[in-house]
């Protein structure tokens, strides 16, 4: 389905001295279709540019990423993408918001409206249906933002850290949404993440990515049974070993970063029992 | 004030008034349309940057009132060489506005969009425009203050009928009451439009667009 053969990129100039700013170098990543797949890694190692790129919103400066066999050239109906800021329209109310790719796609009418209608209250926010977007919370917008991004219904989802910004709560709700989604219609996957436990809870495999430059690490599988608990064990099982392997970056991008006064036996990465485990890395 | 009651009875103050702002009307929707094209033109092409941009930058240091010779030259003593002297008074502050406001949309906005499908005309009339709307409203608040004066020094220069002629004819007739009763008309009616048309309407776009709780 999805496919990148030594994928680098670079950009001109603008990096550190020596160091071309590498984006990514040597990628080399297969997904399946139907696939659930959690990219991890420190800040900076490209996650995001490895989504652009298979959004075609970027393009790499070697090899080839393809998808469905075919190169990207571009954005397409096939994949969409959800950032970790809403990115909704002010001007649109939330009905509009969620109407728009469906608009662009031409799908008009009843089925444009019954559509909507059917994704909006999957977020449980059709009675904010005539709401501004800057009269939500920021957890109502990213779940307008969930409803947009499943509403043309496109085969692959790409999410960049889109439920950063949600209390534990909130997010909990949305993973078992987005699984159940997932799970009914059998979509193509890639979520990145910062927060190792959500990544054990919601992929099927985890990639694991190292920086300078940036590149995949390993991969983890974390094929437990569904519908899953982010407080299960088995979970936090994977969380740790993601976390373990992840310490290693880190603790390399901080000694890298020039902290003279940091010792790797210092501060622990993150421990936190609220499930927020591995946050704000 | 008795000036100004005899003028508003003979009609001839509300004939100016009228005739002044359908003058008005014209030059600043031409110099809207022109404005925002322009400004468009200005954000997107690198080519129409660089062969208009330092002109316009340029030409935006040119008072209005300076055009008035230029356009008596090329249009005579008319409505054409008024009608210029709007639309070039006006334009480039619009076309700026519109430049900038095109160009400080939030990227993230234009990607979401991409990602959702939107290209070329699309892209510019569904989401671009929209997103730079209240920065461009922002802009033709301040081209209409522009076309407002510039239009009554157009005025001022010939039998145009408008308020400005019923300036100039005061000073003729060295009716001080008259001259300084028109100018209070011209200052409330500048205001009046501004306040009421124009800062409403921004008030209302910057609620809509959620830009007030920043
Ligand atoms: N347009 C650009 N020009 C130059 N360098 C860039 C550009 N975009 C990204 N980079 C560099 O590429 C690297 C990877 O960036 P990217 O945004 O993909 O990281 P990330 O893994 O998503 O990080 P985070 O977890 O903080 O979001 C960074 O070192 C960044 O500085
Ligand atoms: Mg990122």
């Amino acid at each position: 389905m999805i496919a990148l053969a030594g994928v680098a990129k670079r950009w001109p100039g603008g990096g550190e001295a020596g160091a071309a700013s590498a984006g990514l170098s040597a990628v080399d990543l297969r997904v399946g279709a139907g696939e659930f797949v959690c990219l991890c890694g420190p800040s900076g190692c490209g996650k995001t540019t490895l989504l652009n790129l298979i959004a075609g919103l970027e393009f790499p400066t070697e090899g080839e990423v393809l998808v469905g066999g075919q190169r990207v050239r571009g954005p397409g109906p096939d994949r969409t993408v959800m950032f970790q800021e809403s990115a909704l329209f002010p001007w649109l109310s939330v009905a509009a918001n969620v109407a728009f790719p469906l608009e662009v796609a031409g799908v008009g009418g009843g089925e444009r409206a019954a559509r909507v209608e059917r994704y909006l209250r999957m977020v449980h926010l059709w009675g904010f249906r005539d709401r501004q977007p800057h009269t939500l919370s920021g957890g109502m917008r990213q779940r307008v933002a969930l409803a947009r991004a499943l509403v043309a219904e496109p085969q692959i989802l790409l999410m960049d850290e889109p439920f950063a910004a949600l209390d534990a709560q909130t997010r909990d709700v949305l993973h078992a949404e987005l699984e159940r989604v997932w799970l009914e219609t059998k979509k193509t996957v890639i979520f990145v993440t910062h927060n190792v436990r959500e990544a054990a809870r919601l992929g099927d495999r985890v990639v694991i990515m190292g920086t300078r430059p940036g590149r995949i690490k390993r991969v983890l599988d974390s094929k437990l049974a569904r519908p899953r608990a982010i407080n299960h064990r088995d979970v936090t099982e994977v969380a740790s070993a993601i976390e373990d392997e992840l310490k290693i970056e880190i603790e390399k991008v901080i000694r890298d970063e020039g902290d003279s006064a940091w010792s790797p036996s210092g501060r622990p990465v993150s421990a936190g029992a609220d499930g927020g485990l591995g946050d704000g890395i | 004030m008795r000036a100004l009651a005899g003028a508003l009875r003979s009609g001839l103050l509300l004939r100016a008034v009228g005739k002044s702002f359908a003058r008005l009307a014209v030059g600043y929707s031409l110099s809207l349309a022109l404005g925002v094209a322009l400004g468009v033109g200005l954000a997107r092409a690198r080519w129409v940057k660089d062969t208009l941009g330092p002109v316009v930058l340029g030409l935006q240091a040119i008072p209005s009132v300076c055009w008035l010779p230029l356009a008596l030259l090329w249009f005579g003593l008319g409505e054409a060489a008024i009608q210029m002297v709007i639309v070039l008074g006006s334009l480039l502050s619009i076309a700026l506005a519109t430049e900038s406001a095109v160009n400080t949309i939030p990227p993230l906005m234009v990607r979401a969009a991409r990602t959702m499908g939107a290209r070329g005309a699309t892209l510019w009339l569904r989401v671009i425009l929209p997103a730079a709307f209240p920065g461009i409203v922002s802009g033709a608040r301040l081209g209409w203050t522009f076309a407002w004066r510039s239009l009554l020094a157009g005025e001022l220069l010939f039998l145009s009928g408008g308020l400005g002629q019923v300036l100039e004819m005061g000073r003729e007739l060295h009716d001080m009451a008259l001259v300084i009763g028109v100018m209070v008309v011209i200052v409330a009616l500048g205001l009046a439009s501004e306040r009421l048309l124009f800062a409403r309407l921004e008030a209302r776009v910057r609620q809509q667009w959620g830009l007030d709780r920043a």
